[in-house]
């Protein structure tokens, strides 16, 4: 099991990390009975804004790690880039922007942003063909070889993340972070950009131990945090969390609805064709309707 | 009984207007073939953050909602007896396998990867949970409905007089046989697809309107309501008459024809029920969902959907709950295009205009080769549909003239006796 000793080591430095850590002892415990790769159980990352210090290591490893137009280090090291606003594209997988933050407040830094890699995601439920994917061990993976390019997965998206390589002629890719989901699983190994930052902004570990560190950093530093982790229910819960010490929508990260958005869809949706009952009764009552007025005309032919 | 035939019309395919319309229709398929060859990202204004464009919206979107005079015009003259509207069914069925087809042809250009739509189909990728899926495996079994259902009118048109020449000649007797076979099937089961294309139509025109349901945060509310999909269908069934009356009203018109103004306008009584429902539930639901602020709120979505509601749905039913304004061909006419704008409007709104990405760093306006490729596939459209007419006997032949006058003179064709009793009465008049 892939706990997250920094993380708890970190909070053990704050000399309130008994509680927490027994509470994450407790959960990580209750939840080793069930499948062992049931939701809570699944990989995540909790990310510190207020320790990210704007350095993109993370871009500079997002770079390196995936199929994505390769760029020198040096590259990164441009902050200038910092200045503008951006976002996920079809070259990089994940961007740091600067949070823009009112002047009192001090810890107002920069936040990271990629696919959340939603608990319940709208893109996976959106695929016709089901080339988005939510694994059990968390990530949201993308199997180019099914997909048709119809791009509903970036209308579903509640944080307009898929990117579409849109000026390749032939094979063009909807294009997103996979959250290394071959290093994570296959190699046991963390995230890129995780191990390439210098400064714990980003924690990896099992969702829930991550829902319990970020409780217990915001009881522990309650003027630092708000009393939000943003991802913990948003959308029906994301694999990443954030923690903030401004309004997270100034990180890019939407107010949104706890309700995962396909849970109004697939609820019309299934409903529709329970059982193909609804459908069958229609295509029934449309029959007595028409046979009815063939009796009462006898006019259309049956019987030629 | 109608006392009505269909019949080729006699009119030479090429004339001024079907010439400029040709022009139109060769320039989409330049780019058409182009943009298959070449990307999506040189022919359309699509970004991330608008990733669907005209193509979808109107082209299938609309497409999908203008074709629906089909199963409405199915429903109406089979399920439920209104027999006198019978020769209204083979223009609506002809225009309805058309526009899938063109539905089809139209998201081929806008899907990435084109030359993998056949997957939904493959049992390994079905994905139940995605509504595109159900749309798309409807829309496809749908198709293939409508165009069994345009069977009897080939063989109507055929069978008996197939004379292939030279190298060809050998296969007359199989294709006979087959028209003979189709001909004796069909007209004992035709029931059972006309029935599953009215099914699969409300399936998938509701369907279409749960779509964007998937997008909660990035839909304004003034059209995202969870009751879209039954707005979607209400809106099909309002807009399948007047998008006969107004397709009906521009083919008389380009053969030289009077207006079928008594058939027509007794189609038109029944639209004040049908848009009312549909005028009644949006005006409802807005009410419940206490949604009239964000309509009122000003802005381009404020104004559009104003447009859609009062210039599509409300004038228009006003109009047409008049007797005179139905009886009128100018008054009917203008009637039914503010239906079928107003419903396409709606469609528009709710796939590119309601659409409100959170990071919006760029507006979507289609490109010139967007409006190019939607502007030729609906010239191609026109001119298949002319075509079509000219050889199939869809449109009714006038009362005036006899029938025989009407075949054209290089392919004699007696204006048989119904290939399917369904699709055409026999009432005793054929010549």
């Amino acid at each position: 099991m892939t706990l997250d000793r920094r993380g708890f080591l970190k909070l053990a430095a704050t000399g309130t990390a008994v509680a927490a850590g027994s509470l994450a002892a407790a959960e990580a415990g209750a939840s080793t009975g069930a499948s062992a790769h049931d939701a809570a159980n699944a990989f995540g990352v909790l990310v510190d804004t207020t320790l990210c210090i704007g350095c993109r290591k993370c871009e500079w490893g997002c770079n390196q790690a995936n199929d994505l137009p390769k760029r020198e280090r040096a590259d990164f090291d441009d902050k200038t880039v910092l200045e503008t606003h951006r976002r996920p594209d079809v070259t990089a997988f994940t961007v740091v922007n600067r949070v823009a933050a009112p002047p009192e407040v001090r810890q107002a830094a920069f936040a990271k942003i990629q696919c959340m890699h939603c608990v319940h995601p709208a893109c996976a439920s959106a695929c016709i063909v089901g080339a988005l994917r939510k694994q059990p061990e968390g990530p949201v993976t993308y199997d180019a070889w099914k997909c048709i390019g119809c791009r509903y997965c970036m209308v579903a998206c509640p944080f307009q993340i898929p990117a579409y390589e849109y000026s390749r002629a032939l094979e063009p890719r909807v294009m997103k972070c996979s959250f290394c989901f071959d290093r994570i699983v296959k190699e046991g190994r963390q995230p890129s950009c995780i191990e390439n930052c210098p400064e714990e902004a980003l924690t990896f570990g099992r969702r829930d131990d991550l829902r319990a560190l970020a409780h217990a950093k915001i009881a522990a530093n309650p003027d630092r945090y708000l009393d939000h982790i943003y991802g913990e229910s948003e959308v029906g819960g994301t694999s990443w969390m954030y923690l903030a010490g401004v309004d997270f929508a100034r990180a890019d990260l939407p107010p949104l609805d706890n309700q995962a958005p396909p849970v109004l869809t697939e609820t019309i949706q299934h409903g529709v064709f329970k059982n193909f009952v609804p459908p069958v009764a229609l295509y029934g009552l449309l029959g007595l309707v028409m046979l009815s007025h063939r009796r009462r005309d006898g006019e259309t032919g049956e019987e030629e | 009984m109608s006392g009505h035939h269909a019949a080729p019309v006699r009119t030479p395919f090429l004339t001024r207007g079907s010439a400029a319309v040709l022009a139109v229709a060769l320039i989409g398929i330049a780019v058409y073939l182009s943009r298959m060859l070449l990307g999506l990202g040189r022919f359309t204004n699509l970004t991330d953050q608008w990733p669907w464009g005209i193509w979808i919206a109107i082209d299938v979107a609309t497409g999908v909602a203008l074709a629906a005079g089909g199963f409405t015009s199915a429903a109406l003259v089979y399920i439920f007896g209104r027999e006198r509207f019978h020769p209204l069914v083979r223009p609506a069925l002809l225009t309805a396998a058309l526009g899938y087809t063109f539905v089809v042809i139209g998201l081929l250009a806008d899907l990435g990867r084109w030359y993998n739509v056949w997957h939904p189909m493959l049992p390994s990728m079905w994905q139940g949970n995605s509504v595109l899926f159900e749309v798309g495996m409807c829309v496809m079994v749908y198709l293939c409905v409508l165009y069994i259902e345009f069977v009897p009118i080939v063989v109507e048109r055929f069978k008996g007089k197939v004379a292939l020449r030279g190298a060809l000649a050998g296969l007359n007797r199989p294709l006979e046989g087959i028209l003979r076979l189709a001909d004796a099937t069909l007209s004992r089961f035709i029931w059972v697809f006309i029935i599953a294309g009215v099914v699969l139509s409300c399936l998938h025109q509701s369907s279409l309107g749960t779509l964007m349901l998937i997008a909660p945060a990035k839909m304004s509310p003034i059209w995202f309501t969870p009751v879209m999909p039954a707005l979607f269908l209400m809106s099909a069934i309002a807009v399948g008459f007047p998008m006969i009356i107004f397709e009906s009203m521009i083919a008389s018109r380009s053969f030289g024809r009077p207006a079928e103004m008594h058939l027509l306008s007794g189609l038109a009584r029944m639209i004040p029920f049908l848009l009312g429902v549909y005028a009644l539930a949006k005006v409802a639901d807005l009410t419940l969902r206490d949604a009239w602020p964000h309509v009122f709120a000003g802005g381009a979505q404020s104004t559009m959907f104003l447009i859609e509601l009062i210039g599509g749905v409300l004038l228009p039913l006003a109009l047409a709950s008049m007797e005179r304004i139905r009886r009128s061909p100018a008054g009917l006419f203008v009637t039914a295009t503010l239906i079928v704008l107003g419903v396409a409007l709606n469609r528009i709104n709710v796939f590119l205009v309601a659409y409100r990405p959170p990071f919006t760093e760029t507006t979507y306006a289609p490109a010139i080769f967007e409006i190019l490729l939607t502007s030729g596939l609906i010239a191609t459209l026109v001119l298949v549909y002319r075509a079509a007419v000219l050889v199939f006997p869809v449109i009714p032949a006038p009362e005036s003239a006899p029938a025989e006058h009407l075949s054209r003179v290089n392919v004699p064709v007696r204006i048989a006796p119904a290939a399917a009793g369904v699709f055409q009465p026999t009432d005793g008049t054929e010549s």
